[in-house]
């Protein structure tokens, strides 16, 4: 305890702590502003959440569809086979857009040592390094999962209304949640948190290695 | 085990203290080593430091690549720990700092400079020199004014809306300099801060960090092999395979410049090869 009275550089411990901070309105703004300058690199890593998501909302919207639908058409419905298969797909789509993240992050780590090496040189804690990455991810999951979902929404309601006729649109449950289970809008709701919180989480294995590296040796790296 | 350190790093401290009441020293370097385990090789980077560096001084280090200049660097800068030996900042020792007082240290007290600039790419010159700022947690308002008027110093106010790539190597180091200033350091630390620049930009920027260091007071520390350095150092400090050959104060370095100047000075490395003068090592410490 008589560490924390003790005094470097004039000040005390607890002061030199509450003094170095990144405030997350400034992690936001630095994270938006790297997404719209490597706009190349962040369509590709956002494509793999994108299309994972988009996959999971087709499935959900069919599914709703045929919950919806079945009472009033006959010879469309979903066997639970049908169901248990989606089920596979889904998560198998889910495994590879968690494997493509973290493959793209780690990507997006090895190109910016130096910057993190140099950000570590102006003060940066680990702390900072990872949640600069987290936000990127989090931001890339969002948006490539928003606009997934849409689009799978979008593929699923037009299949369906060649297939069954263009009621569906008024006829499919959109409320979240309702007599028919989880409707569209629920579903919207659960792939994009799904898809963010994924990115999230895939984000975490390189930021943390990236937050480790000795600011020394991230800086002695030539790319 | 961390009390008895703390115990004889206070003592050795009190112990030197009364030795060096008269001068302040910003940085102190004891017995420093450091290896590199490269697979079953070990690589020797430094060994055995032993250096003072006064309040306000301009000190050179000096030496060929791969002479342990860089390692030293890191070392003073606490961007890497020695194998061996302590390095006091301000009378601290970075050894016992945790993660929190390191960036304290990086972001208050230092301010880096390096041979590749490292502005970080997608920020504007502003933006990259209130990053350090913003570390420190300075309002808004006060960062932009503080960032603007180190641009106006060094002589780029007028490109503060530009990225790094918009810019030449001069005024990117200029950037650097403006942004290892941000938050009013006691020591620049300079790593090779000439390596990628012509000479009359070089020229430049030992200027401008020479006016600097007189104007706030700052210590500047730059490892290089840019002669030019020499004209505007207080001393040099010669390092040879990770030992320190010999450390030239300024008037007898006056001497010196006035024999090789005007030469191209760029092959200087094994100029001044001189093994008669390697006993001086023993006095620095």
């Amino acid at each position: 305890m008589a560490a924390a009275k003790e005094r470097i550089f004039g000040l005390t411990r607890e002061e030199i702590k509450r003094r170095i901070k990144l405030p997350w309105r400034d992690a936001f703004r630095i994270c938006a502003r790297n997404i719209l300058i490597r706009f190349g690199r962040a369509l590709i890593n956002a494509s793999t959440t994108f299309l994972s998501v988009a996959f999971l909302m087709f499935v959900a919207t069919m599914i709703t569809i045929a919950r919806s639908v079945a009472k009033t058409q006959v010879g469309f419905q979903l066997t639970p086979e049908d169901i248990a298969r989606y089920n596979w797909l889904v998560s198998m789509a889910m495994l590879i857009c968690f494997v493509g993240i973290v493959n793209s992050m780690l990507m997006g780590v090895m190109e910016r040592y130096r910057e993190i090496g140099t950000m570590k040189c102006l003060g940066a804690l680990d702390e900072f390094i990872i949640r600069l990455f987290l936000i990127e991810a989090g931001l890339m999951g969002f948006i490539g999962s928003a606009i997934g979902a849409v689009i799978g929404l979008l593929v699923a309601m037009l299949r369906a209304s060649f297939g069954i006729g263009w009621h569906v649109w008024v006829n499919t449950q959109w409320a979240i949640y309702g007599e028919h289970g989880i409707g569209l809008i629920g579903w919207l709701i659960i792939s994009v948190a799904a898809g963010t919180i994924l990115s999230i989480l895939a984000g975490v294995p390189p930021a943390r290695y990236a937050a480790k590296l000795p600011a020394a040796a991230a800086l002695r790296t030539e790319i | 085990m961390m009390a008895m350190q703390n115990k004889r790093t206070n003592e050795s401290i009190a112990q030197e203290k009364s030795n060096e009441q008269v001068v302040e020293y910003t940085v102190r370097c004891r017995n420093l080593h450091k290896v590199y385990v490269m697979g079953k090789v070990k690589v020797w980077a430094l060994r055995g430091i032993d250096l003072d560096i006064k309040r306000g001084e301009y000190v050179s280090i000096m030496g060929p690549s791969g002479s342990g200049k860089s390692t030293l660097f890191n070392m003073i800068g606490g961007l890497d720990k020695p194998s061996e030996g302590t390095v006091f900042i301000d009378e601290v020792d970075l050894a016992q700092l945790d993660a929190y007082e390191l960036a304290w240290l990086r972001c208050r007290k230092i301010g880096y400079i390096f041979q590749t600039f490292n502005l970080i790419p997608v920020m504007t010159a502003l933006e990259n020199v209130t990053l350090p700022m913003t570390f420190a947690g300075i309002p808004e308002d006060e960062k932009l004014d503080r960032g603007m008027e180190l641009l106006k110093r060094v002589g780029l106010a007028d490109r503060w809306n530009h990225k790094p790539a918009e810019l030449s190597g001069g005024q990117q180091q200029r950037v650097a300099i403006a942004r290892a200033l941000a938050n009013d350091p006691a020591i620049i630390l300079a790593d090779e801060p000439t390596g990628n620049l012509d000479l009359r930009t070089g020229r430049e920027i030992i200027d401008l960090l020479k006016e600097l260091n007189e104007e706030k007071g700052v210590t500047v520390i730059s490892a290089t092999h840019d002669l030019k350095m020499i004209d505007v150092s207080d001393r040099v400090v010669w390092i040879r395979d990770g030992k320190i050959a010999r450390i030239e104060d300024r008037s007898k370095l006056q001497l010196q410049v006035g024999m090789v100047e005007g030469e191209e000075l760029l092959e200087e490395e094994e100029k001044p090869e001189e093994e008669g003068e390697m006993p001086e090592v023993s006095d620095v410490a």
